[in-house]
Parts: C-alpha cells; structure tokens; sequence
C-alpha cells in the first residue's frame, strides 16, 4: 500500500514537474534560425531533394557513421552470442530428442511458400528502390536496409532459404563499412570535411544521379544494415534444420 | 483531424496496457508492436515520413519478430533444461 502511495506520489511530481513545458507548448510560426540554414542550403549546396537526407548523411554524418558503428557493434554481440548457443543445442542429444518428439513446428503451407517466391524479390527491389531513391523521397539507407531485412525473414519463415549466406554477409558488411568510412575520407582531401558528399558533381536537383555521394553514401549504409539485420535474424531464429 | 489524432493516441495507449497487463506473452508481444504501428501512424499524419518509415519497419516488424523469436527460444529453454546446461 505504501508502495503504491509512494509511486503514486512520484508520478504526480513528474507530472507537476513536466507540466510547464505542455503549457507553454505552442506552435512555431517561423524555424528557427539553424533550421533556416538547413532549409536554404541543403537544396542549393547539397542538391538533395529530401532535406532529411541531407541533414542525416551530411550535416549530420557523423552521427550516422556512429549509429552504423553501433548497430555492427550490436549485431556482432547478437551473433557472437546466439551463434555459440544454437551450437550447443545442436548436440546429437538433443537432435535425437527433437526428431522423437515433434517439436510443433509445421513445415510452411504451399500458399506461404508461393506467396514468399512471389513476394520476396518484390520486397527486395523495394528495399532497393528505397534506399537508391533515399536522396529524393523519404527513406534512406536504414529503411530500406530494413525492408530488405524484412524480405530475409520472410524467406526464413516460408522455407525458401534454409541456411544464411554468412561469407556473403560478411563481406557485404566489411565492404559498405570501409566504402562508408572511405567515402568520408575522400571528402577530407577532394572537398571541404569529412563526410562531404560535393566531390562528385551535383549534377540537377531531383535527379536519380544527383546529391554527390549521398546516393553513394545511402547505398552503402543501405547494404550494410539489410546485412546486419539478416545477421541478426539468422542467428535468432530457431534452428528448424538443427 | 484533432478527433482523429485522439483517436489514434488512445489506441496507442490501449494497446500498451494490453501488452503490459495480458497474459499471453505472444499477444503482449504483438501488442507492443502495435503501439509501434500507431505511433508511426501519427508520425506519418504529422508530416514526417522518414521517421515513419523507420517506426514501421524497425518498430513493429522487426522488433516483434526478435521478441517473438527470443520467446520460442525461452520456451524451448524451458522443455529441454538439459541444453541449457550443455552450453556452460
């Protein structure tokens, strides 16, 4: 009870304490002033269409370079950890035991694996498509990593792929992490910081081949995450096979 | 449109509190994942696509799945403790 009172009690000053910022919440009229740097300049400077894109690879490219280092950084731990795991359930014990018993798990129905054949390289293409396009519509490399991701899962779940091709995944991350960080460098020496897409030519705005290296950029950060993330899943999803 | 937005946070907030308070793991899980599904809703609706994008994909798919496959895993623990042991 006096738990209860207790929490109860904190809420009530959370909420007193955060009230203000509710009560003087209105609408902006204007941008503020960064805001209006990022608006004139992103178009003219950068190219990019998607002002989103341009904050994300460029003026904020660090911090994407940094949210690639620590999605790796996750999916390694995930695989070192799962991966030694699921080589220990997959003892000869335990073999004979699932064989024996059935373990409730159905083979996926035809309409499944049908559906899969005709969905997966659909969902690819538009993962594809959303992180070559990242540059001019919304989305961007971790989208569109993401959706490719999804496409793996799916085909895991329809039986249409058994086993994860890790050296493919392995050096898909290796390249479009190095390309990504060589991409920055070649920023420093050919244009005005790292990470600055100008060194290839602009060329006109809302075009596929436009942005500089952003649409570079994107493809790589695409590649890497739709890596990473089928990484992931592979190594936790439940070895049917094993 | 502000009967819409309530609308939607209200879901939102249904949801969560069938993901905390159920006790079907399973539908908790996919409970959560819908609180993910609105939110991406109503950052789509507030003009942000890119965000909803990522809310969509990363959110409710992709988190879902993990848990889901973190929870057949636990289950799985569960029945065989056996293996668990194996592995240390």
């Amino acid at each position: 009870m006096i738990k209860r009172l207790l929490a109860l009690a904190l809420v009530l000053v959370v909420a007193f304490l955060v009230f203000p910022l509710f009560a003087q919440m209105d609408e902006r009229a204007e941008v503020g002033a960064l805001a209006a740097a990022y608006l004139s300049d992103g178009p003219a400077l950068l190219g990019a269409a998607n002002l989103v894109t341009a904050v994300v690879v460029t003026y904020r490219g660090l911090d994407t370079l940094g949210e690639v280092t620590v999605l790796f950084a996750a999916s390694a731990g995930i695989s070192l950890v799962f991966g030694t795991l699921g080589r220990g359930t997959r003892s000869a014990d335990a073999k004979n035991r699932d064989d024996s018993r059935s373990t409730g798990r159905q083979p996926p129905s035809e309409l499944v694996e049908t559906g899969a054949a005709l969905l997966v390289p659909l969902i690819f293409l538009f993962g594809v498509f959303v992180f070559v396009h990242g540059h001019l519509t919304p989305g961007g490399g971790f989208q569109g990593g993401v959706v490719i991701a999804s496409g793996v899962l799916f085909a895991f779940l329809a039986g249409t792929l058994h086993h994860a091709p890790h050296r493919l995944l392995g050096v898909l991350e290796i390249v479009s992490g190095a390309g990504y960080v060589a991409i920055g460098l070649l920023g420093v020496w050919l244009a005005l910081g790292f990470l600055d897409p100008r060194f290839l030519p602009l060329g006109e705005i809302g075009r596929l081949f436009s942005g500089g290296a952003i649409p570079v950029i994107y493809v790589l950060v695409g590649v890497k995450v739709g890596a990473e993330l089928s990484g992931v899943i592979d190594a936790m999803r439940q070895r049917s096979e094993s | 449109m502000i009967v819409f937005l309530s609308v939607i946070g209200a879901m939102m907030v249904a949801a969560a509190l069938v993901a905390l308070y159920s006790k079907d793991i399973v539908g908790s899980i996919v409970a959560a994942g819908v609180v993910s599904l609105f939110a991406s809703l109503l950052y789509l609706v507030y003009g942000a696509p890119d965000v909803a994008m990522t809310e969509a994909a990363i959110g409710s798919a992709l988190t879902t799945v993990v848990f889901l496959f973190a929870w057949s895993r636990i289950r799985e623990m569960e029945k065989n403790p056996s293996d668990e042991e194996g592995k240390r």
